[in-house]
């Protein structure tokens, strides 16, 4: 039991480090991008390349999958995204499938479709078991050091946000862009470093999910629902929202893939259709936010 | 004093028949017999034109933004084929079946897509489809599950034509159904009601305070276009003789989507349209490079956005200022 | 007394619009506290008070958009505070919006053409196309008319002038065949050589139709107003005839400041 309220917690961390910076360029930019997780994909197979082909160490892997996918985020937000933030979101959808099938195809065609497999440091294989019975909380070494780094960069985060000049600019941007550009404030270059962050983010999250996500062509595509999950149940109006949102769906996936096998990802589906529903505007957002 | 009857003229102007369509589907029902080698090529079309005209009653005309319609056009497709293979062969009663339940499912999931903004309804309307896929999965003693539902042997239309190897029974059958369902669609989209869903796109506030129950049309619209997606569900499971997972997967209703935009949203040619361009792409794209073809869908999709779905060139805007069927891209 | 004569004393007596305690609580926000109104038939009432004194927010209260949090609304001697806006409209009540609301993919004729279909009933009517009732087409040309829309009205919405687009604002609403208007600042943001236009489509309204306008361009509102309710932080300051507004010491505190002296 506790066991699974662990796995489930390692699960919602990583997928919240894969999903924030989905939800703040939705609440930034008002764009959906639904090739969010592309950049991902990008943090992902960098670490498998490096690992396999270059034999760099895991560790060393993790900044430079952050890098990566940070400069092909920047890259395409001053080419590609910014001449799409004031078009339709139907239009958005459309773009941002595309640019995701173009990077599942391209991967597919530089490395093959199947799935990727990276070899875990010593130190992080291996588990440690503590209590019994009904109480037994097995903690996997490597789930452990995800929850780590996701907790430190979520408190990292938080603080640019409150702490520093680029987070006051960043909220004032998201509250008002032309009032905030009107005060002085580099309203696209706040875009084009939070898109790139964001982006980075979400490499490292592939990069750490490799072992635990798998890595292949599809990613993108499967792991995109659950992204949405995270920005619309969690609202885009603060980080702790999607935050507790994703907390919540990873502990429901695992329990509910544990405890009712046979329905899997339908229980996940339906509780947040369900949520959805009972709070459009998502679960954790303030009055009036977007 | 405005002349009435001009006025009159304006907007039944808009309704009438165009002279290039008493020509193109007297083609389109020769054309199985003409060329019987693309019958089967003719029949996809005509199911996937069927489907995306129904996508487009809810997206291009009311702007709700659906990724997830292959819910109803897989719902369809098993529904009429589990009707084949466990209670009747008979293709129009299997279609009938669809329908009915297709109707009921989209009644059921209206639910989901009346309140919340467009991310919203984009998640609800994907988490119903893929809920229906894993249901479709799990449930593999219903639907054979990842292997499919193989077998599914028709009668004979309307007890007269077989379905023939060539598959111009098929095209015929379906192109039947696809004019049909067209002339009803065409009459909605014309009419108050389909003013009303208009309004409903463009100023959901304003249409509320004219009178209009949203509500209610969204209902009403949303388990039509549900149904219509089950029909042409029901026709593919019909002509080809199996259902299998992929009718409920994304893809198909990206697909779905992308056609529309390609033939024009706000149009019901444009699913037609849409249709006709996608499945020759994809046929002869699959012959150039056939494990890529999501790649240059995708490349297809990301240029039209960028360049500007209106500015493409759509033959509704070739036949002058006042007797055009004018019909604006959709504002999602 | 005739029926006629008996009919409009009564309708003398009962107002048509009675809003009473109204509150509009959001959060720990009181928009709207313990607000009445009432309208007789025929009312040229005008709504004022400086901004952000919850003027919008009793038209969206009396329209249904917001449901309050306490008090009651009677539209024609029945209480539709429940009622859906929707619902409103179809009994009478209809408003215009400070900020033009109009369907932009469509024109003018369609517009029209739509408003007064849904109004008579035929909204869900599916099978005939839009335009082929004769007696629908006539009133769209009379509304088209009035409203000096008859050069623009094939012209998509999106492509109209500015004062042509508060024309059309105000053309759906009057297809609606309102017993209560509410006008939402309707000169606002009209450019000077338009609001002419406006002042007399504004002044030749039904006299059957009850209105109530919210301005802020106090000449609109004196010449045009035969009663005035001032509203300040969501609290009714007084009501009263023009002249007894304009000479009432508090009203002028409200509008010139603490302590100031009027400069007349």
């Amino acid at each position: 039991m506790l066991t699974i309220l662990f796995d489930g917690i390692a699960y919602g961390m990583l997928l919240f480090v894969l999903a924030v910076g989905l939800a703040v360029t939705l609440g930034l930019m008002n764009f959906i991008n639904l090739a969010h997780g592309a950049f991902a994909m990008a943090g992902g197979y960098l670490t498998v390349l490096a690992m396999q082909r270059l034999g760099i160490p895991f560790l060393a892997c993790l900044p430079l999958a952050f890098i990566g996918a940070a400069l092909l985020g920047a890259l395409l937000e001053r080419t590609l995204y910014r001449p799409m933030y004031g078009k339709s979101h139907l239009d958005q959808v459309l773009f941002s499938i595309g640019l995701a099938f173009m990077s599942v195809a391209a991967i597919d065609y530089f490395v093959g479709s199947s799935q990727q497999n990276i070899q875990l440091p010593e130190w992080l294989r291996g588990r440690t078991e503590i209590g019994d019975g009904a109480f037994l909380l097995g903690m996997g070494h490597y789930r452990l050091f995800i929850i780590a780094v996701c907790a430190v960069l979520t408190v990292v985060l938080q603080l640019i946000l409150t702490r520093t000049r680029f987070g006051s600019r960043l909220r004032a941007a998201v509250d008002d862009p032309r009032v905030a550009s009107g005060m002085g404030i580099n309203v696209n270059i706040v875009f084009l470093l939070t898109f790139a962050f964001g982006s980075g983010l979400a490499g490292l999250g592939g990069a750490l999910g490799v072992e635990v996500l798998g890595m292949d062509p599809t990613f993108p595509l499967k792991y995109m629902i659950y992204f949405l999950i995270v920005v619309s149940v969690g609202g885009t109006s603060s980080i702790t929202g999607p935050l507790l949102a994703a907390l919540l769906l990873g502990i429901a996936d695992v329990a509910g893939k544990y405890f009712i096998p046979k329905m899997g990802a339908f229980t996940v589906y339906l509780l947040m259709i369900v949520i959805l529903l009972w709070r459009p505007q998502g679960l954790f957002t303030r009055k009036g936010a977007r | 004093m405005a002349n009435v009857s001009s006025l009159q003229a304006d907007l039944l102007g808009r309704a009438r028949w165009r002279w290039w369509e008493f020509v193109i589907w007297p083609v389109a029902f020769v054309l199985p017999f003409v060329t019987p080698s693309h019958a089967l090529m003719i029949n996809e079309i005509a199911i996937v034109a069927l489907f995306a005209m129904s996508l487009d009653l809810i997206l291009g005309y009311t702007g709700i933004v659906s990724l997830g319609h292959a819910a109803f056009f897989g719902f369809g497709a098993y529904a009429a084929a589990l009707f084949a293979k466990l209670v009747h062969p008979d293709p129009t009663l299997g279609l009938l079946f669809a329908l009915v339940l297709s109707a009921g499912l989209g009644a059921v999931a209206s639910v989901t897509i009346l309140r919340g903004t467009d991310l919203t309804r984009l998640m609800v309307t994907l988490g119903t489809a893929l809920l229906l896929l894993e249901l479709a999965n799990k449930l593999d003693w219903l639907t054979g599950g990842a292997d499919g539902l193989q077998g599914v042997v028709m009668g004979p239309v309307l007890g007269l034509f077989e379905f023939d190897l060539f598959g111009r029974t098929a095209a015929w059958y379906s192109l039947t159904v696809l004019f049909v369902l067209f002339l009803v669609m065409r009459r909605i989209v014309n009419s108050p009601f389909g003013a009303t869903l208009q309004s409903i796109r463009d100023n959901r506030l304003r249409a509320m305070s004219i009178g209009v129950p949203v509500v209610g049309r969204l209902f009403a619209i949303y388990t039509v276009a549900a149904a219509i997606a089950g029909v042409a569900g029901a026709l593919l499971a019909q002509t080809t003789g199996f259902a299998s997972l992929d009718v409920l997967a994304f893809d198909r209703s990206a697909d779905v989507m992308l056609m529309l935009v390609i033939g024009g949203v706000g149009w019901l040619y444009g699913g037609v349209v849409g249709a006709v361009v996608f499945k020759v792409l994809q046929d002869w794209l699959s012959s150039v490079t056939p494990q890529y073809w999501m790649f240059w869908i995708g490349l297809i999709l990301v240029l039209l956005v960028l360049v500007g779905r209106d500015r493409l060139l759509r033959p509704s805007t070739w036949f002058g200022a006042g007797r055009a069927v004018r019909k604006k891209g959709a504002q999602a | 007394m005739s029926a006629a004569q008996k009919a409009s004393v009564a309708s003398a007596a009962q107002p048509v619009l009675s809003a009473s305690g109204l509150v509009m609580r959001f959060g720990g926000i009181t928009a709207t506290n313990n607000v009445s109104l009432q309208l007789r038939p025929g009312a040229r009432h005008a709504l004022i008070g400086p901004n952000g004194a919850g003027k919008t927010t009793l038209i969206n209260l009396l329209t249904g958009v917001l449901t309050p949090t306490e008090g009651r609304i009677e539209l024609l001697g029945e209480d539709i505070t429940r009622l859906a806006p929707h619902q409103r409209v179809g009994r009478g009540m209809v408003r215009t919006f400070q900020i033009n609301q109009l369907f932009d993919g469509m024109t003018p004729l369609q517009t029209l053409a739509l408003v007064v279909s849904q109004q008579r009933g035929l909204g869900r009517k599916w099978w005939q196309p839009l335009g082929r009732d004769l007696a629908v087409m006539e009133r769209v040309a009379q509304l088209l008319e009035t409203f000096r829309l008859t050069d623009v009205a094939q012209l998509p919405t999106r492509e109209m002038a500015y004062g042509k687009r508060r024309l059309l604002e105000i053309a759906i609403a009057l297809a609606c065949e309102p017993r209560v208007l509410l006008l939402d600042e309707p000169v606002a943001g009209v450019p000077a050589g338009e609001r002419e236009e406006l002042l007399q489509t504004v002044a030749a309204l039904p006299s059957d139709v009850s209105v109530l306008l919210i301005e802020h361009d106090m000449d609109l509102v004196f010449s045009f107003a035969d009663r005035m309710t001032v509203l300040v932080n969501g609290t009714l300051l007084t009501e009263g005839t023009p002249e007894e507004i304009a000479n009432d010491p508090r009203v002028r505190e409200v509008y010139l400041g603490h302590g100031e002296a009027a400069h007349e």
